[in-house]
């Protein structure tokens, strides 16, 4: 139902290298838990709104005022490559 | 009798009668977490808790919690304190800041000895998918613990710690506790500050606590809950948290629901809630059947819903900022291999899925129906409580299942949480309280009530649990 | 005339300049030290989550009233799931379908006076992406490029157009004016160069007389409303080119290269964007209160083209007049406050030329200078009363710009008044006459130009302090008799 060629896809959208093997056993299973999840496919949802929050809160706003933030040495602490006092990444060919 | 028999309010009033010292409670339980036999600990922090225990000894006057011990669930930030939600993502990172609910712990005298095991990033039923190693049930160590707050409640039930912090999704606290033998609580989504919880699932994920009573999971939660500017979506209670008195249950309407007690719900359980009902009775409460239809499809709702949005929280995880990191040539695959090689399989497995059920084509038949399925859940939860005051089922259908037993197949992992996830989903509070053995192994029984019900909950789990005076002490459990 | 007609749209992103971030409470910074205006949550530690800015929400508000649009009674954010190092959440927290503000419209002005009306699709707001600077060749550790947070989580307003714009020059037009209506509303600093305010083009051509849209491109990389306009016409140039030999134009992004003036193709071996956006579980709806929309309604400013037209209309300043004066909020400010005691085209003519013109070699602009609108309004009325000469109303601006002191003092202390006794002048008058025999009688030979020669030597021998008015008509006296 999932085959190679989206899984390939979906894994590349979510930046998640996996071995050709595991590409195909990863689409198996993906397959068979969308077979227990296609029960939601059956029901009749026509005309009923979609729920994002539980909790009936709105403008939840926060006054513009500055808060301490961050030294630069805790900001860069737990990165692995620090270049030029910001965060090193490779090229981006 | 240990330190470590004493419940936290005990303990709380033993430091309160200048009987024992923070220091000596610390000890007593950091010398538990030592020598940790079931592996309910992934970090420790001795020095640091010796020395918050004299700090408090030294105080004028005792803060509420006194300077008892706590253990926090992997997934909550802690200064300093290395935070890894059970990843090798997180290996050795220490985090520059820490979660509202535990700083809130600590203001109020709770003393973090150290982090427990998880599944990683709170995904599982089992906490078998820590990336460091499994956690044993203290009732039975050839048997998993339950998850993915796995860590928290077998540190609890082993009495390392007189209670601890875990997070619950989709069940990851009610359903540990049960198989643990213990109390744990999921409060009114909103309840608790989620700022400092490293997320799983945003608008399903709470933090909350798991003790060896119903009255030191109210005290904990009492110091944790109320709004948070640093969370849009926490609130204040409507009422202060009370810790529970109540000794009988007159007057209270408890509907049993149907669908969770039927199919895949193993008889041992089944007798051990039905004793509980029984008991409910006994009480002075009504029982009665109650159906909400749509719960069947409560895990195929969540299991769209909760990969989807994880797949998102989880995409800030690419070695740039913190953690370890896969060194590569390029971005692409420097990105793709840092999350491929040091996420587990089962968050590989849901981010996957979380990110199929999001991507174009398939959002409206996926995660767009799902949030209208959730919306059924929730008007059928909201009908129900215009006929009972709380809902009871089963925690968990099983009792702890051997180590390795689920984990080839994800599907049947998945249901270990089909009762619990309908409650998430419609973001109620609801506890689990041990009502027997099965087999020798706890089985949990599951309350829930409407939103904002926690004192109810509290008062209803707290007349049945000493009606139904379950031992918390695991078998060969010498302290 | 070419036989296609162009059809732009444009997205505007304009930073707003509160105090702090979108969601966090860092402070905006503009040239600090990488990094040193960050915290967890804009670096996206694991944990932590967003919080609105309400002044952001506000600002929002402020443009789309100001811009006409339908505030939605109740608008949500959304994530836009992508990766890149600028964007620590891998996900842009943005409004999708159901933006903060919905439909509005613009109105520009050519400078024929001709209107241009533009459609407003959308005003949303959203989080600006940090800094990324590629480390250029030097490779330290896996290094290619660097990341700065200090401007990831800026609050932005993303503005889109219909596609209603005809040319590159209406396009032009259109940016500038809406820049100055948000520069006059207050909500950003607008800088182009500085990108606090950015404009992509999506631009398409059809033949002239079609009804249907052809294949569109987005021109990015404008950072002038120069680059703009030669952009959108290098662009519509190049698809002109390719439908006249028969070809096809592809969608695609589409770079515009100042200094070369090419377009390049940004096509990418990237898998095509799939943002998988969904609504943001982090954050609640918003649902601003009407009575907040009605009190930024009622509270707006007056926005430049309307004060032009009045400028104009009721003022009696020129077309010109009113576009310079209406720069910047502050100098339509202090403008308005010097007209309110002299009269609007006096002060007009001193405001845009000398006053600008002096203050241009000391960098400083009028309302941050020592003229003080009163000081300006009190030297215009001393001009304008005949009380100083204009010439010496210029020796007198100079010395209050050098000093900080009252135009009247200045008067006072450096003797600039004018010469009002008749009696003097006339005297100054017939000694000139009688010194200049040949101009005298060329005087009344008709040769009536003549007469600025004797005004000149009258100011020379007074140090300026003649009044000009009068020495031409002692002038005529004395050599015609008149």
């Amino acid at each position: 139902m999932i085959d190679d060629s989206t899984v390939h896809h979906v894994a590349r959208l979510a930046r998640l290298r996996l071995a050709p093997d595991e590409e195909h056993v990863m689409g198996e299973e993906l397959s068979g838990i969308l077979e227990h999840i296609d029960v939601i496919r059956g029901m009749d949802v026509e005309g009923v709104p979609p729920t994002t929050h539980v909790i009936a809160l709105e403008n939840v706003l926060r006054p513009d005022e500055p808060r301490p933030g961050l030294s630069r040495d805790d900001a860069l602490r737990e990165a692995r490559h620090v270049v030029d006092d910001g965060f090193g990444v490779p090229r981006m060919d | 009798m240990s330190l470590r028999d004493l419940t936290a309010a005990e303990q709380v009033a033993a430091l309160a009668a200048g009987k024992v010292t923070s220091l000596e409670l610390v000890d007593a339980h950091l010398a538990a977490v030592a020598s940790d036999e079931v592996g309910a600990f992934l970090a420790v922090d001795p020095d640091r808790a010796r020395a918050r225990a004299r700090e408090i000894d030294a105080l004028p006057e005792r803060p509420p919690l006194g300077g008892v011990p706590i253990g926090i669930k992997d997934a909550l930030s802690t200064r300093d304190l290395v935070t890894t939600a059970g990843s090798r993502m997180l290996e050795g990172f220490r985090p520059v800041y820490t979660a509202t609910c535990v700083q809130r712990l600590e203001d109020a005298g709770a003393i973090v000895v150290g982090k427990t095991n998880m599944d990683e990033f709170a995904m599982g039923s089992s906490t078998e998918n820590s990336a460091y190693h499994p956690t044993r049930n203290p009732w039975d160590h050839t048997r998993v613990p339950g998850g993915s707050s796995g860590g928290s409640a077998a540190a609890v039930a082993q009495r390392q710690v007189p209670w601890s912090l875990g997070s619950d999704t989709g069940g990851s606290i009610r359903q540990p506790a049960a198989l643990c033998g213990i109390v744990g609580m999921k409060p009114t989504y909103g309840a608790i500050s989620r700022y400092g919880l490293i997320a799983f699932a945003s608008s399903l994920d709470q933090v909350g606590p798991f003790a060896r009573t119903v009255r030191d999971a109210a005290l904990l939660l009492r110091h944790m809950v109320g709004r948070d500017p640093m969370d849009s979506t926490s609130l204040d209670m409507p009422e202060a948290i009370a810790l529970p008195v109540a000794s009988d249950l007159r007057g209270l309407r408890v509907g049993v629901v149907d669908e969770l007690m039927g199919e895949g719900v193993e008889p041992g359980v089944r007798d051990a809630v039905g004793y509980a009902l029984r008991m409910v009775e006994a009480l002075g409460g009504t029982v009665v059947p109650v159906s909400l239809p749509t719960t069947p499809l409560g895990l195929a709702t969540y299991y769209v819903l909760a990969p989807a949005e994880c797949s998102s929280n989880l995409a800030r995880f690419d070695g740039v900022r913190y953690g370890p990191v896969v060194d590569d040539d390029t971005l692409l695959d420097q990105y793709e291999r840092t999350r491929g090689e040091l996420f587990g399989p089962e968050v590989r497995r849901r981010i996957m899925l979380g990110t199929f059920a999001l991507a174009s084509g398939y959002y409206d038949q996926y995660y767009g129906r799902a949030q209208r399925v959730r919306t059924l859940i929730v008007r059928e939860f909201s009908a129900a409580f215009d006929q009972v005051d709380l809902l009871a089922s089963p925690t968990s259908p099983t009792v702890a299942f051997p180590l390795g037993a689920r984990t080839a197949d994800p599907y049947s992992m998945y249901l270990a949480d089909v009762c619990t996830i309908p409650v998430s989903l419609a973001g109620l509070p609801a506890i689990s309280i041990p009502c027997g053995l099965s087999g020798g192994l706890p089985v949990g029984l599951q309350l829930a009530g409407p939103a904002f019900s926690e004192n109810r909950l509290l008062g209803a789990a707290h007349a049945l649990e000493q009606a139904l005076a379950f031992d918390t002490l695991p078998p060969g459990l010498v302290t | 005339m070419s036989a296609y007609e162009p059809v732009i749209g444009v997205e505007i992103h304009v930073q707003l300049s509160t105090r702090t971030k979108m969601f966090c409470g860092c402070e905006l910074s503009f040239g600090d030290p990488p990094n040193t205006h960050t915290c967890p949550v804009c670096l996206a530690h694991p944990g932590v989550l967003p919080v609105v800015n309400e002044e952001a929400v506000r600002r929002a508000l402020l443009i789309g009233v100001a811009l006409g649009c339908e505030v939605a009674p109740r608008s949500i954010f959304h994530r836009k799931n992508y990766f890149y190092p600028d964007l620590p959440k891998a996900y842009q927290i943005s409004q999708f379908d159901i933006p903060i503000c919905g439909r509005g419209e613009f109105i520009a002005i050519r400078d024929d006076g001709s209107e241009i009306r533009v459609g407003i699709t959308r005003a949303h707001l959203e989080e600006d992406a940090a800094k990324l600077t590629h480390a250029g060749g030097r490779r330290v550790g896996a290094a290619g490029s660097v990341v700065d947070f200090n401007r990831g989580g800026t609050p932005l307003v993303e503005i889109v157009t219909e596609p209603d714009l005809r040319s590159a020059s209406d396009a032009a037009v259109f940016l500038r004016q809406l820049r100055q209506t948000l520069l006059f509303l207050g909500v950003s600093d607008c800088s182009m160069e500085e990108g606090s305010m950015r404009a992509d083009a999506n631009v398409s051509i059809r033949p002239v007389g079609a009804d249907q849209f052809g294949t569109k491109t987005e021109l990015k990389n404008m950072n002038s409303f120069r680059f703009l306009e030669r952009g959108i016409d290098a662009e519509i140039a190049r698809q002109t080119a390719i439908l006249g030999s028969g070809g096809q134009v592809t969608q695609e992004t589409v770079h515009f290269e100042p200094e070369t003036g090419a377009i390049t193709s940004l096509r990418s071996k990237e898998e095509s964007h799939d943002y998988r956006y969904f609504p943001e579980p982090d954050l609640v709806p918003l649902a601003p209160d009407p009575s907040w929309v009605a009190e930024l309604r009622a509270g707006l400013p007056e926005l430049p083209l309307p004060l032009r037209r009045r400028m104009v209309d009721e003022m009696g300043l020129t077309t010109e007049d009113a576009e310079v004066l209406t720069d910047s909020p502050a100098l339509v400010a202090y403008f308005m406050e010097v007209a309110a005691a002299v009269d609007p085209k006096a002060a007009a003519n001193w405001i845009r030329g000398e006053l600008r013109a002096q203050l241009r070699e000391a960098g400083q602009d009028p309302w941050e200078s020592t003229v003080t609108p009163a000081r300006m309004a009190a030297l215009v009325g001393l001009v304008e009363s005949g009380a100083v000469s204009v010439p010496a109303a210029k020796e007198v601006l100079a010395e209050v710009i050098s000093s900080g002191t009252e135009p009247a003092d200045v008067v006072e202390a450096k003797g600039l008044g004018q010469i009002s006794d008749e009696d003097e002048l006339a005297a100054i008058v017939a000694e000139i006459v009688a010194a200049n025999p040949v101009q005298a009688q060329q005087l009344r030979d008709g040769k009536d130009k003549v007469i600025g020669f004797f005004v000149g030597k009258a100011m020379a021998q007074t140090g300026g302090r003649a009044d000009p008015q009068a020495v031409q008509r002692l002038v005529r006296a004395a050599v015609l008799g008149q």
